[in-house]
């Protein structure tokens, strides 16, 4: 085994755990607010990458105007979703709510086929396809992207939730829902936010990756569930754990792809994810009661 | 200031209360006392739009707030604080306390998404605020610390704080002596009577006598879910049903 190769996997694994992490994130925000396992999440990323495709291609916008309108139309699908599947519900106890999760997603990648077909699609890279060459490795301007994008992501996250106070409510509902309807915050309106940040972070996710991996109406299902397992590994925390275990996902699929068979490579995530759930259930980071956004 | 009108709870065949009526005078401390069972914090969960009663209606300021949810009366102007403390146990003490100032905030997430320097202004007018509200009630030096790891007496008047920081213009207290030892007793009741002075009607849940007759300008006495007697602490006092309520009749 050659420096060189492991170097290629682990920095094509960090790029790839980037987009689970902000999967991930997406998931714990939800999680946080409302208690919920949002199984729709991988349909936002899916979302993001089509209607990408779709304002290319059907309303002929140039890519830096493609972009946030696929992310707003997908955050407009994140809204109703909130308003019409789970806001409605009068005895919202967390089964009810998963499973509702479960059929949302069915049906909107249900309708993603009708609108899309089940063709896979490209979306052309950001900034070209030459490659960069890193020592012995070489990656493409779009794993550059990706890396970046996350990072300022996470930033403007990590600003949102502790250095405003509409993000310190969020919070507060995340520790203790009771207190913070105590104190006047709308914990129904939180949770609608908690709906919007997470459709758009996915479809921001489903977007960058779109050009590395091709896209199609089911992509959401395998992106959700290494993005679930991402978000797993690093407890429910929408911070920087959650990060730390999409990059270690991400990581280690690279390198088992590379070094034992690319056939095991969904394998090694969900082997990660029961090994998790059996041995640190509070996430590889957590005390038994930790943090959670 | 708070009229509370024929308030029935039935829980299955219990009824916790029974058409419970009285009305709270605005700059007053009011204790409601009584016997354990004696449906106040049922009373108190009704008020504050925690249950929702069998019958009966609770108005505001004038206004009927019945069924209302703890968020609307927050933004009415009401608050309470809990026997068992609630806390933003994870965020520190000041962070708590910024929370209570969210409904007086404008940025809402459109906001914040578009303009988040302003938002991080507005967040910095809040933390002045909210450090105002710690230094009044005593714990200015552990706004750095976490909630979660205060000691139970110090996790009350965060509560409070947080409660304050809300603007409110009563605000409701469940047992706030439970669990203080003496020093912190005194210090709760010093604590009561400037918040009145603010100008903040009081009402209180309270096992503590000494405490309750010490502050109280009027007391409700509540037995099985009925309205005992109500009265100025020392009427309450020299009360016969009160008094065979509280130490068990003889005939």
């Amino acid at each position: 085994m050659q420096f060189d190769q492991l170097l290629q996997y682990t920095l094509s694994g960090l790029s790839t755990g980037a987009i689970y992490a902000l999967i991930g994130i997406g998931f714990s925000i939800i999680y946080n607010a409302t208690g919920i396992i949002n199984f729709a999440q991988g349909e936002f990323v899916m979302l993001g990458g089509l209607l990408t495709l779709s304002s290319l291609e059907l309303l002929k916008l140039p890519l830096w105007a493609a972009i946030p309108c696929s992310v707003a139309f997908s955050t407009l699908v994140g809204i109703l979703f909130e308003r019409l599947a789970i806001r409605p519900l009068k005895q919202p106890t967390p089964i009810n709510l998963v499973i509702i999760t479960i059929g949302g997603s069915i049906l909107i990648r249900g309708l993603a086929m009708l609108v899309w077909g089940k063709d896979t699609h490209a979306i052309p890279p950001f900034s070209g396809d030459t490659p960069i060459a890193v020592g012995g490795a070489t990656i493409l301007p779009q794993h550059l992207w990706i890396l970046a994008i996350t990072v300022v992501i996470i930033i403007i996250n990590k600003i949102y939730f502790y250095h405003t106070i509409s993000g310190k409510a969020m919070r507060a509902c995340a520790y203790n829902r009771r207190a913070a309807g105590l104190v006047g915050i709308d914990v129904r309106r939180m949770v609608l936010f908690s709906f919007i940040i997470s459709s758009a972070m996915g479809a921001v996710a489903g977007i960058i990756v779109a050009p590395l991996t091709m896209t199609a109406y089911d992509v959401g299902v395998m992106l959700g569930l290494k993005g679930f397992c991402a978000a797993i590994i690093g407890g429910m925390s929408s911070g920087i754990s959650t990060v730390i275990g999409g990059l270690i996902l991400g990581v280690l699929e690279s390198l088992g792809a590379g070094l034992i068979s690319s056939g095991y490579k969904d394998a090694i995530a969900f082997i990660i994810l029961l090994l998790i759930l059996f041995i640190r259930p509070q996430g590889l980071f957590g005390k038994a009661d930790s943090e959670r956004v | 200031m708070l009229e509370v009108s024929g308030i029935t709870q039935i829980f299955g065949g219990v009824t916790a209360l029974n058409a419970v009526s009285f009305s709270i005078r605005k700059g007053d401390i009011t204790g409601v006392i009584g016997p354990n069972g004696a449906g106040k914090t049922t009373l108190f969960n009704i008020i504050t739009g925690i249950y929702t009663q069998t019958a009966g209606t609770v108005s505001l300021e004038g206004k009927d707030v019945t069924g209302l949810t703890p968020d609307k009366l927050a933004r009415r102007a009401m608050v309470r604080t809990f026997q068992n403390i609630e806390l933003f146990g994870a965020m520190t003490v000041l962070e708590n306390v910024m929370v209570g100032m969210h409904t007086k905030s404008s940025s809402g997430l459109l906001a914040c998404a578009l303009k988040m320097p302003w938002s991080i202004a507005e967040e910095r007018r809040i933390r002045a605020g909210a450090l105002k509200w710690l230094e009044f009630t005593g714990i200015l030096d552990l706004a750095e610390q976490t909630a979660g790891s205060l000691p139970f007496g110090k996790g009350r008047l965060l509560e409070i704080a947080r409660a304050l920081a809300v603007e409110p213009r009563i605000i409701l207290m469940d047992e706030p002596a439970a669990g203080l030892n003496s020093q912190e007793t005194l210090g709760l009741a010093t604590l009561i009577t400037r918040i009145r002075d603010l100008d903040i009607t009081v009402v209180l849940v309270e096992h503590d006598m000494e405490l309750v007759m010490d502050i109280c300008d009027r007391i409700v006495v509540l037995n099985l879910g009925t309205k005992l007697a109500e009265g100025t602490p020392r009427e309450i006092q020299e009360s016969p049903e009160v008094i065979a309520a509280y130490l068990g009749d003889d005939d």
